[in-house]
């Protein structure tokens, strides 16, 4: 009976499917398991919320969606539990670039390459910040003065996205900086702010509210050209005032970090295009605006050859990066 | 009184019908998932918070908030009842707590705890409602090497003021320090201690490894001992909650130093946990009735409690104004800040002070509002303390395991937890201490970053711990406490050879006795 209760249910969803070419050739059946590789709070699980709620909101698939959060490990343990669930198209799992930079430099038991890309659907972007009151005005004031060699860089974690970055300003700006990991960039922005570090790289949205403060402030942007325009952060200043780093004479002209989204490995071609599908609905919508601007990402969409193309990049980049600084796992 | 006038601001604004029923639902939803196995607060808030987005940012907070201070008190509810705690601030709470509800006096045990909790709370907001400018610089000024020494202070202050034999002390922290350092490691990024067990990547969850100490663990103490076959006959009266209520001001030094010792732990971000281990080990040391702690003493529930909503309480300020979650729960709500609009920063007091102001008037009308709901509803579970150990014991291994189960929906967890409770049984049976094994695990990761960091930070010279007033006077105070047993023993040794000195010897071989 209940084998054919549940034939009967998918030639019936079959048929539906069918009488409506809009719709991807595969639907969900059952709730769909939303995996933030973060703790609850932090970035990766907010956007994962957003979307959920911009899904349930527009009712986009009839499926209800949980979000469940695997943050140990930097994010390992969500990636790994995606590895496990091979084949499983209701577990989506929403990360960064860590996916494919983990495994680079340390033994985590899982590879990107285990996972299914669905896309990148935003992008975060790195600034160089100081202390408010330091005497800098520059990158370049910045990089002179770090020349003593006795400067303090904050960041989140080890061997991770701001680490590979503080090594790059290091080889461009030829200094030496004293990186010191933290957990994460909020724990970072509140040391610079009591004057225990020199400087961090955070995202916008980690030290927004210590911008406002007038704790801390963002010397440069390593993007290749001005943030947009957006509303006044500090009573003169917004984003789009702040000069880029290869203006400045540091010389990094990009470097961002995307909110990735995947499925297990050994999904059908069907079913990833579903959800590429469903992440294209999401981003057509305003609230998907409104969190964008809100958490002062950039939007982005990258999927198919385009999103492949930005990992072998990035993953090419960083394996230099890691080969000079020894952190490649044997 | 700039304050003040803002807190009357904000009381117009908590004090509206919709407002009051929010906090009542979210204090009831609170206490939902405080008693439910393995849901616990912060799994509670997200669950919550999707449902807040359409919400005004102030309405919002209050509910979660509420929610917040809900499950808290549901949380020891658990401890008291069955000895598991549902957050690690309240593993001090079963110290005394579980003795007292076995020993019949489940009513008396729970009402107590509720109302040292209430006041706890009190001073919390009383604080933040004075103190708020200052408290933030006070947060400011704490780098690693000051982390670190709050941290070692914790530490040091089980070893010399802790119950249990002070190397035994020692070896249960060391221990614990083991299991914490389980998982991927902050400063070096590498992946440690998993043995070839993929999934371990993840490190060692807090309430697998409660719920297997304390909850397995001292069923099997008691199925051995066939201690508990029978039911409690717990009086079911209605005049014991408010007796004991009433009882509280005559444990008025108990109060405010918990409260004090909360506060400060709150404020300097050690958090909840290691204030209510703290002033459970302080209270211990220095209570007449110190040496009967562990079987059922009221300062025991006092103490803890007490210290516990105090720090949590004040650690939100930091989480305002600076951005640093205090506990696994603000982080979720700070989550919940962003998604609303608002930036948790310096300028929040000054850009949204109908918000902040609206939150901490709800602290203290949430409050008031928590403690009478869950006053109400203490001779229900109390009633549940009259159910036989054979029926009891089963749920007891069902609530466990369903609970490690759903941290994070892995078997590991599970096999994990039965596996504490093993360990949970032979400490018990060898008499090593828990406590500190649980401090150990939950703070024993972040006191190494911390000290890592330092170590980065000063070029590895350990001159960072004396490079300025605050934290120098933080380690001497906990190398004062780590040395305090062994001072003690050689005092007595040097004091043996001569008769004439009676009095002190007794005093010594009396002090002794209470430090085993």
């Amino acid at each position: 009976m209940g084998r054919t209760s549940t034939l009967l249910l998918s030639a019936a969803a079959a048929m539906l499917a069918g009488t409506m070419p809009a719709l991807s050739a595969w639907q969900p059946q059952k709730p769909i398991e939303f995996v933030a590789t973060a703790g609850p709070g932090g970035g990766t699980d907010n956007i994962a919320r957003a979307v959920q709620n911009i899904i349930t909101k527009y009712k986009l698939t009839e499926q209800p969606i949980v979000v469940v959060n695997k943050g140990g490990g930097s994010g390992a343990e969500g990636y790994v539990y995606g590895k496990a669930s091979a084949g499983d198209p209701y577990k989506v799992i929403f990360g960064t670039s860590n996916a494919w930079q983990q495994p680079l430099v340390s033994k985590v038991a899982f590879n990107y390459t285990d996972l299914t890309p669905v896309a990148a659907m935003a992008q975060d972007e790195f600034l160089l910040w100081v202390k408010q009151d330091a005497p800098y005005k520059t990158a370049g004031d910045y990089l002179k003065a770090a020349a003593s060699g006795e400067f303090k860089m904050g960041g989140a974690q080890s061997k991770d996205t701001d680490e590979v970055l503080t090594r790059m300003i290091e080889k461009t700006g030829h200094v030496k900086l004293t990186y010191i990991p933290f957990k994460s960039g909020a724990e970072t922005a509140v040391q610079l702010a009591g004057g225990h570090l020199d400087s961090h790289v955070n995202n916008p949205s980690e030290s927004l509210g210590q911008w406002r403060g007038g704790t801390q402030r963002p010397l440069c942007v390593f993007s290749p050209k001005r943030l947009p325009k957006g509303p006044k952060i500090t009573a003169t200043e917004g984003w789009s005032d702040v000069p880029t780093c290869a203006e400045q004479g540091l010389d990094i002209k990009q470097y961002e970090q995307p909110r990735t989204v995947w499925l297990p490995g050994k999904v059908t071609p069907d079913q990833a295009a579903f959800y590429v599908d469903l992440m294209k609905k999401v981003q057509a919508t305003p609230e998907w605006k409104d969190y964008i601007e809100k958490t002062s990402q950039v939007d982005t969409f990258l999927t198919g050859a385009e999103l492949d193309k930005f990992i072998k990049d990035d993953l090419e980049h960083l394996k230099q990066v890691a080969a000079e600084q020894g952190w490649l796992i044997k | 009184m700039d304050n003040l006038g803002e807190l009357l601001h904000g009381f117009t604004i908590a004090v509206t019908l919709p407002h009051l029923a929010l906090m009542v639902v979210g204090v009831l939803l609170g206490i939902l998932v405080g008693v439910l196995p393995g849901l616990g607060a912060p799994n509670g808030v997200s669950l919550l918070l999707p449902l807040t987005f359409g919400m005004q940012p102030v309405s919002a907070i209050i509910l979660l908030s509420c929610m917040y201070w809900g499950a808290l008190f549901g949380g020891s509810v658990t401890s008291i009842l069955f000895n598991i705690p549902g957050e690690p601030s309240s593993v001090a709470t079963t110290f005394d707590g579980y003795p007292m509800a076995r020993d019949g006096r489940p009513t008396t045990a729970l009402a107590t705890a509720f109302g040292s909790a209430a006041f706890g709370a009190l001073v919390g907001v009383i604080l933040i409602t004075f103190l708020a400018s200052w408290v933030a610089q006070v947060a400011l000024a704490f780098g690693p090497a000051e982390y670190f020494a709050v941290y070692f202070l914790a530490f040091a202050s089980f070893v010399g003021m802790g119950g249990g034999a002070p190397i035994k002390t020692v070896v249960a922290l060391a221990i614990g320090f083991a299991i914490a350092a389980i998982g991927i490691d902050t400063v070096s990024g590498s992946v440690r201690l998993t043995m070839g067990v993929d999934e371990l990547v993840k490190g060692v969850n807090f309430v697998v490894a409660v719920m297997g100490l304390f909850g397995i663990g001292e069923l099997l103490v008691a199925v051995e001992e066939e201690f508990h076959a029978r039911a409690v006959s717990s009086k079911i009266d209605w005049r014991e909650v408010f007796r004991a209520v009433g009882r509280l001001p005559r444990h008025s030094i108990a109060l405010l130093r918990s409260a004090a010792i909360g506060c400060w732990m709150g404020i300097t971000p050690g958090g909840p946990t290691a204030a209510s281990f703290m002033s459970y080990g302080i209270a211990r040391r220095f209570s007449r009735r110190g040496r009967y702690f562990g079987t059922g003493e009221v300062e025991g529930i006092i103490s803890p409690e007490t210290a516990d909503h105090a720090a949590g309480t004040s650690a939100l300020l930091p989480m305002l104004s600076l951005g640093i979650p205090g506990s696994a729960t603000a982080a979720v709500m700070m989550g919940g800040l962003m998604i609303w609009g608002l930036n948790p920063g310096p300028m929040l007091f000054v850009d949204q002070k109908d918000f902040v102001w609206g939150l901490i008037a709800s602290m203290y009308v949430g409050n008031i509002v928590a403690v009478a709901l869950v006053l109400l509803t203490v001779p229900v579970f109390a009633a549940l303390m009259r159910i036989p150990f054979v029926i009891i014991a089963p749920l007891i291994v069902i609530i466990c395991v369903v609970g490690a189960y759903s941290v994070s929906n892995s078997y590991l967890d599970v096999v994990m937890m039965l596996g504490f409770g093993i360990v949970g049984y032979l400490f018990k049976k060898l008499f090593y201490p828990l406590a500190p094994l649980v401090l150990a695990i939950v703070i024993g990761d972040k006191a190494e970053d911390a000290f890592r960091q330092s170590m980065l930070m000063s070029r590895g010279s350990l001159g960072i711990f004396f490079a300025n007033k605050l934290v120098t006077c933080l380690v001497v105070a906990g190398i004062a406490l780590l040395l305090l047993p062994l001072v003690l023993q050689l005092a007595h040794l040097f004091r043996k050879p001569a008769p004439s000195t009676d009095e002190t010897t007794t005093q010594a071989t009396a002090r002794q006795k209470v430090t085993i």
